[in-house]
């Protein structure tokens, strides 16, 4: 078993007693809740007479279902005013801290967690939602459970949880122009599996990770599930304290925080400083010890695009789409049906593969840099005619942010529509979905089939300049060999 | 003595059923409950959207799809591959299986918030290796009215004269064996300690 690690570290400050069944029962220091996973969590803990037992620690906000065109109320959806009446009537009778649209922090959960301060290292942070694997950027412990768990939450502020192991992933060197954290991500993935991390916490390192902003390592952290890892972590380091002393919860005594105010020191320096010394000190030391360790080179990645139906059937812009025979016996069939689905050729590269829809946001790609890296390459160029698209950003603070930078204009007048926060495209619970056969240049985690809105959609996930260079040409175009184009 | 002590939660020793045999590797929670059928405040009725896309046209009309066939419509046991349930942790998945009439299933693998969350359901998720699951699925599909037998204490399956074992996560086992899956009060009763915890947290200590 792992020992001197982040993990050991955080889980053990956080255990709070051994279960009869030999799980553990963890303390979460945040819970993050949103419209679609927890009502039915409100509703069992009204059937057993329970109440909230700390509101100060839980978070809600509106994602999944919200509109990110019109969002006047009631909404145009029956079904989506019905959970988002049900979150307010929640969030009303337990006195927990809800950023509804309008506020001006509205957004995905695992976007405005961060950007609020909310999410801080050490912590340990749960959500009804797999991708709360994002919050590890900030070297935090957290997991993404289901409604059950919520009810636990809600009802003890604590979860019944089995150990992991820890599999360390460097990935070392320098990564190139025009390659991200997605394309690290989808990397890891392809090689190590879509189970390959089921059992395991990963923690990510090595020079290629610790040069990325804490954008890129959220968005990392935020596919760690896509590889069957329930959680992943960055250790804290200046990188991380920079942006945290940017953030609501230490950047002023005015901020925002949550309601009973327990995890807000304000605008005090020694305060911060005396979070930082802790911050430090749950860093995995220098002698720790891993459960696994893999190595990968950094300068060897190239953008990478998904050609199939799982997140790890993925390959760099210039390599050829793989033979199922090729393959592990184990990974063929499903290879067989996912490049039926996605009608594409072994042997042939993605570069040309036909566009009709270009999406823009997602838990794991929608945040400041995102946007300004896609209108980087968008700049001067206009969306081609085949092609609707769309940027979603991932919060209302983002959405200003960018506006307040001229990034809507740069969308808008190449031709995108520019909308407001929420999960939007990438998984179709709005009304912005994938319509037939239509093929899809996302930005978001899930290639899933049906997952943008409908069963025939042709998902191909890739980074967000990707996004960009796709929506302008109407096809998988590699970035870097877009042409130059002059700027006014 | 609040209510939510009163909370009986039934041991799972074993689970007796017909079987379904669902195959096929990475079969993730957006299949098994597509994304527009979650937009519902309780789980009640999903269990007729379970799989949808997989078993309905356009048109709603049927398509091959074992969960519409009659000889597995009483099947208590799904028999699946490897690293099922993957993707969305959305519980859905398990409660529409379960509203369908799922009380156990067996596959080589599955991703660990789906396997979480059949277990806060009382739903049992033993593994075995691809030859034991592929040869339990080709007679399920041969003998659709046979009986399937899951041991969970002694992680035992028995189905026609076969005997072959499998594997029940420890955790999970004690908690169907013992009668503990349903964590709440069982926590709740622990209020104290985390308090404690809560007090000894750095990031919580300076309050109050």
């Amino acid at each position: 078993m792992s020992r001197g690690t982040l993990y050991d570290k955080v889980w053990d400050e956080h255990a709070v007693t051994e279960l009869p069944t030999g799980q553990t029962q963890l303390f979460v220091g945040l819970h993050l809740i949103h419209e679609v996973t927890s009502p039915q969590a409100f509703g069992m803990l009204g059937e057993r007479d329970l109440e909230v037992a700390y509101p100060e620690l839980t978070h809600a906000t509106v994602d999944h279902i919200v509109p990110t065109a019109d969002q006047s109320r009631p909404f145009g959806d029956d079904a989506a005013e019905e959970m988002m009446s049900e979150l307010e009537r929640n969030v009303r009778d337990s006195g927990i801290v809800f950023d509804d649209p309008g506020s001006g922090n509205q957004g995905i959960v695992h976007v405005i967690g961060p950007e609020q301060g909310l999410t801080q290292p050490g912590m340990t942070v749960v959500c009804g939602d797999s991708h709360t694997s994002t919050h590890g950027a900030f070297g935090a412990l957290a997991f993404g459970i289901g409604t059950s768990q919520i009810r636990d939450v809600l009802a003890t502020q604590t979860i019944a949880m089995e150990k992991k192991e820890v599999r360390k992933i460097e990935v070392t060197g320098e990564l190139g122009s025009h390659v991200g954290a997605k394309d690290v991500i989808l990397t890891i993935i392809r090689k190590l599996g879509v189970e390959g991390g089921v059992g395991y916490v990963y923690e990510y390192g090595g020079s290629a990770i610790e040069s990325l902003g804490m954008e890129g390592r959220m968005s990392i952290c935020n596919m760690s599930i896509e590889g069957g890892a329930r959680a992943g972590y960055v250790n804290p380091d200046e990188t991380t304290y920079d942006w945290l002393r940017e953030t609501d919860a230490f950047a002023d005594s005015e901020g925002r925080s949550p309601s009973g105010s327990r995890a807000k020191p304000g605008g005090d320096p020694e305060e911060f400083e005396r979070r930082k010394e802790y911050w430090e000190s749950i860093r995995s030391d220098s002698d720790a010890e891993y459960d696994d360790v893999v190595t990968i080179d950094g300068d060897e990645i190239e953008p990478v695009v998904t050609w199939g139906t799982t997140p790890g059937q993925g390959i760099g812009i210039s390599e050829p789409i793989p033979e199922p025979e090729d393959l592990p016996e184990d990974k063929q069939d499903t290879a067989r049906r996912s490049q039926e689905h996605m009608r594409v050729t072994p042997g042939e590269t993605m570069q040309g593969y036909d566009v009709d829809v270009a999406f823009l946001g997602s838990c794991t790609n929608a945040r400041l840099p995102d946007l300004r890296d896609a209108a980087e390459v968008v700049e001067g160029r206009e969306v081609d005619s085949s092609v609707r698209a769309m940027v979603v950003p991932g919060s209302e603070r983002v959405k200003a942010a960018a506006e307040d930078e001229g990034l809507d204009e740069v969308f808008t007048e190449a031709g995108f529509d520019w909308r407001g926060a929420g999960c939007s495209m990438c998984l179709g619970m709005n009304e912005d979905q994938l319509e037939g056969d239509e093929a899809c240049a996302s930005s978001s985690n899930r290639n899933f089939v049906g997952r943008q809105g409908s069963k025939e959609g042709r998902t191909v996930l890739m980074s967000p300049v990707m996004v960009a260079a796709a929506a302008v040409t109407g096809e998988v175009t590699d970035v870097r060999e877009l042409p130059e184009v002059a700027v006014r | 003595m609040s209510s939510a002590d009163e909370v009986t939660v039934d041991t799972v020793e074993r689970v007796s059923g017909t079987g379904i045999p669902i195959r096929g590797n990475d079969i993730d929670t957006d299949q098994v409950i597509p994304a527009r059928f979650m937009k519902v405040v309780t789980f009640d009725g999903l269990g007729q959207f379970a799989f949808f896309d997989q078993r309905f046209d356009d048109d709603d009309e049927e398509k091959d799809h074992p969960m519409n066939e009659d000889r597995f419509r009483d099947a208590s046991i799904m028999a699946v591959n490897a690293n099922f349930g993957c993707g969305s942790s959305r519980e859905h998945a398990p409660q529409a299986l379960m509203r369908w009439g799922i009380d156990a299933l067996i596959g080589e693998s599955f991703a660990e918030i789906f396997a979480g969350n059949c277990l806060a359901l009382g739903i049992p998720t033993v593994t075995a290796d691809h030859e034991t699951v592929t040869a339990i699925q080709d007679w399920i599909d041969t003998n659709p009215d046979g009986e399937i037998d899951i041991d969970v204490a002694n992680e035992v399956v028995r189905y026609g004269d076969e005997e072959v074992a499998v594997t029940v996560e420890d955790a999970q086992r004690r908690a169907l064996v013992d009668g503990v899956w349903d964590t709440t009060a069982l926590m709740k009763s622990n209020s104290g300690a985390v308090a404690d915890t809560a007090n000894s947290l750095p990031y919580l200590a300076d309050d109050d």
